[in-house]
């Protein structure tokens, strides 16, 4: 028995009981049988209410203490099993199932406990997926209505946020998924979000909402494209998972280019904007460079040509002690002059977005980064051209694709070449870090005068055997 | 009416998608949507954004655990309707930001949310995670709720992140940093271009349980989920079919195991940690990095995981002494070079650090150019 976790809970209950109402005495009571007698004991994650960071295991304490979830064990067992993952050093949950909501093929992920005896609050724990709202902004009675649901059906537990973006409701048993679904549409105007051979649900930056860098609207291109794509989120039909996520400016927040197999990133084509007179600002040090970014340790005094002009990578800038210039046709917009004085300097007004395509993590030919395909895109709503790229992007992918390869892979083993063709783009250097250094050019027939069928008795009558 | 098991179908409401995010919006940011001029971060962890309108918006970021519970939301609530007109927002990287419209309410809501704890003493708002510092771990489900990892998630999180609580709250690293964490190779957290990454991987080959494979799987996907080709069919001694595994060829990616649950590869000595470094998403100056594994392995020790909290900690100490302003961690180890890298930070550079998968050759130094 944990030690620290029992005379918590006793404390806890303890001054409760001084200030409460007989029959919520008498709850508060029982509900301390009922801890005293399904409790665990969790000496390892106690540990881990140690130190200043938020400790998850005091959190789900809280829970245990206060919480009113439908799965009142779940909390509990939760940490129980965990304990014991943490005395046998590997994990104690099953290969999901297939459950979900009727209709759908995504959303709910299934997890089975492997020792469902020892913890059979957690025995059928599954997940369900809730579709975030563009960049994760709330309103507290929203997130409240969610907490209220979870609480009917669930096990209380959460994660703010999943690595797609979703809302997890983490754990909860199989005839409660269609309930929380029920509620979750007719109450909440709220659907779930993507898992599995799907589309995965995609994600923005905070955008126009709240930066200054944004080159195209992130969270409308994001809820246009979520709302256009609802089959495709819900229903697998693809190979595997497509991810799309949309950053607003090549600083890339939202991490498109190193996780999405279609990457939206903001840019622009004309001038970076200039106001010389905050340049100067920043050059007498009455602005903190960086926005302020290293406050924290005495870098000495701002200079410009140093922390600037020769950290452009292009060095396509000057500055002459009183101007600044930028030639800004060499400029390749890495934003790192816009961040270092962000008062100074603002995006081009001729704004859109570079799409990239294929990136994923190693499994299972290697970690792929996303690779510069559609130069510049003008992003504005309804987003047509858009969503014409991605369908012919998928058309093809579902027609070629393996089972199981990415997007990603399906390039690489058709080669860009014949993506190139699919998507119906010319190529451009911008599409390569460099030209192939092999020689091994794969030339079709047609693109050879005279083409490749040839008389071997005409070569012989002028070549001897 | 409430929802009917007898007729699951009865006014169904399908496809209708996320809430509309505009709903969403404290006033402020909807009046100053698509027209904020630039950002000043008055101290770490404080945001103010300015606005053509001359509007100021002032934000406030915490760290939080990514597992949450529902209570903790009720609290998150009751700060942002005490201190922000009942709005708030979470980061890509599980932390919230809670935003005012003037600053004469920053310091009350900071006050707030430093005062609020959990019952063992850690701190339920911690505020930071902004500029040239370390922010929040992004991190994966680990022995919380998940099949495949080789470690746990959250424990190894809240351990690392005590150890770089300075740095959350601070901003004098060269560059921000950022460090995340996937709990086994399938990477749902997608920790490749991170500064920092901390990996779950398995080092045993899977065991094959001869008895129930055939009920359990389909034996043509697992042979096929093999990037090696170490897997083909069998036969046990009793002729039940099964799958032979060479071991040789084995890398321990665990894609048998995603496609057959009859192949597990977990072991506690077998499992643990890798380390990788000097991976970034920005385009900033350098173009995007993948990570790169710089610590093949580090036992599992739950639950505070002190090696792996020592590797991650010395990393960041020896960049932040070393790298120049602006450099981020895998610009600094280009600049040094990645020999001065190992001796800098004292870590031993073994065979398992070369490369010898697809695209292996690209990453050996063909050149005479290196440093004594």
């Amino acid at each position: 028995m944990g030690r620290g976790f029992s005379v918590g809970i006793s404390i806890f209950l303890e001054t409760t009981r001084k200030s409460v109402d007989p029959v919520l005495e008498q709850e508060n009571y029982c509900r301390e049988e009922e801890v005293l007698m399904a409790k665990h004991s969790t000496p390892m994650l106690d540990e881990l209410e140690k130190g200043p960071w938020p400790s998850f295991v005091s959190d789900i304490k809280q829970q245990i203490e206060k919480g009113k979830q439908a799965l009142k064990d779940a909390p509990e067992d939760l940490l129980g099993v965990l304990e014991l993952s943490y005395e046998d050093k590997v994990t104690h949950w099953k290969h999901g199932g297939i459950v979900g909501v009727f209709g759908y093929g995504g959303g709910v992920i299934g997890r089975y406990c492997d020792q469902p005896q020892k913890f059979p609050g957690v025995a059928h724990f599954h997940t369900m997926r809730v579709n975030q709202p563009s960049s994760k902004f709330y309103k507290t009675d929203f997130l409240r209505q969610l907490c209220a649901l979870w609480e009917k059906w669930g096990s209380g537990l959460t994660n703010m946020h999943g690595s797609t973006g979703d809302i997890i409701f983490l754990g909860t048993t199989t005839p409660n998924l269609e309930q929380v679904f029920y509620e979750l549409t007719h109450e909440l105007n709220q659907d779930l979000g993507g898992s599995g051979s799907n589309l995965r649900t995609p994600s923005c930056c905070i955008g126009r909402a709240r930066c200054q860098f944004a080159c195209y609207d992130t969270q409308e291109a994001c809820h246009q494209l979520t709302m256009e794509y609802q089959d495709e989120l819900h229903r697998p039909a693809f190979p595997y998972k497509f991810k799309f996520k949309f950053d607003g400016c090549p600083n890339g927040c939202v991490a498109s280019i190193a996780r999405s197999d279609m990457s939206v990133i903001g840019t622009w084509r004309d001038n970076i904007r200039i106001d010389q007179n905050a340049v100067k600002a920043y050059v007498g040090g009455e602005i903190a460079p960086n926005a302020g970014a290293h406050a924290g340790r005495d870098w000495g005094k701002f200079d410009i040509e140093k922390e600037v002009i020769n950290l452009c990578p292009t060095g396509c800038m000057s500055w002459d002690g009183s101007k600044l210039e930028i030639n800004n046709k060499e400029c390749t917009r890495c934003m790192h002059c816009l961040n270092v004085m962000p008062q100074a300097l603002r995006v081009g007004l001729d704004q859109g977005a570079s799409i990239l395509f294929g990136a994923k993590a190693p499994i299972l030919e290697g970690a792929q980064m996303a690779t510069l395909t559609v130069p510049f895109m003008k992003m504005e709503p309804p987003f047509e051209e858009l969503k014409e790229l991605i369908e012919k992007v998928w058309d093809w992918w579902m027609e070629e694709g393996k089972n199981r390869e990415r997007l990603g892979e399906l390039i690489q083993r058709q080669t860009m070449q014949k993506f190139l063709q699919v998507i119906e783009r010319e190529p451009d250097p911008r599409m390569v870090k460099e030209p192939r250094s092999n020689p091994y050019i794969f030339w079709k027939e047609e693109e050879v005068e005279g083409g490749w069928t040839r008389d071997i008795k005409a070569f012989r009558e002028k070549h001897q055997r | 009416m409430p929802y009917d098991p007898k007729d699951p179908l009865k006014d169904r409401i399908t496809d209708i998608g996320p809430r509309y995010y505009k709903e969403f919006f404290p006033p402020v940011i909807e009046k100053n949507y698509g027209k904020w001029m630039y950002h000043e971060i008055l101290e770490p962890g404080v945001l103010a954004h300015t606005s053509e309108t001359g509007d100021k918006v002032y934000t406030v970021r915490v760290g939080a655990a990514r597992l949450i519970t529902i209570e903790h939301i009720r609290e998150i609530c009751d700060v942002a309707d005490k201190h922000c007109g009942g709005y708030l927002r979470f980061t890509t990287r599980n932390n919230v930001e809670f935003m005012v419209d003037s600053k004469d309410k920053v310091k009350p809501l900071m006050d707030d949310l430093k005062s609020r704890k959990f019952s063992a003493g850690s701190n339920k708002f911690p505020i930071g995670g902004t500029g040239a510092g370390v922010t929040n771990i992004v991190h994966t489900q680990g022995w919380v709720h998940c099949h495949t990892p080789a470690i746990d998630a959250s424990g190894v999180v809240k351990a690392v992140m005590d150890g770089l609580f300075d740095e959350f709250g601070s901003m004098r690293l060269p560059a921000p940093v950022r460090v995340s964490l996937a709990c086994c190779l399938n990477m749902c957290g997608a920790v490749h271009c991170s500064d920092i990454a901390i990996l779950g991987i398995h080092r045993k080959p899977p065991m094959v349980d001869n008895e129930w494979i055939d009920k359990l799987c389909e034996l043509p996907l697992a042979i096929a989920a093999c990037p090696t080709a170490a897997i083909k069919p069998a036969k046990t001694e009793s002729g039940l079919k099964t799958l032979d595994v060479n071991h040789e060829r084995c890398m321990f990616c665990g894609n048998c195991f995603t496609m057959c649950a009859a192949m597990p590869l977990a072991d506690d000595v077998g499992s643990g940690v890798a380390i990788l470094v000097g991976g970034k998403i920005s385009n900033r100056r350098s173009m995007p990095k993948f990570s790169k594994v710089v610590i093949p392995f580090i036992p599992n020790e739950p639950p505070r995981w002190p090696q792996t909290v020592k590797a991650v900690k010395n990393i960041v100490d020896v960049y932040s002494k070393d790298a120049k302003k602006y450099e981020r961690v895998g610009e600094w180890a280009e600049r040094i070079g990645w020999e001065r890298f190992f001796e800098k930070t004292e870590i031993p550079f073994s065979h398992h650090l070369i490369d010898d998968y697809r695209f292996a050759y690209t990453t050996w130094r063909t050149s005479t150019q290196f440093k004594f």
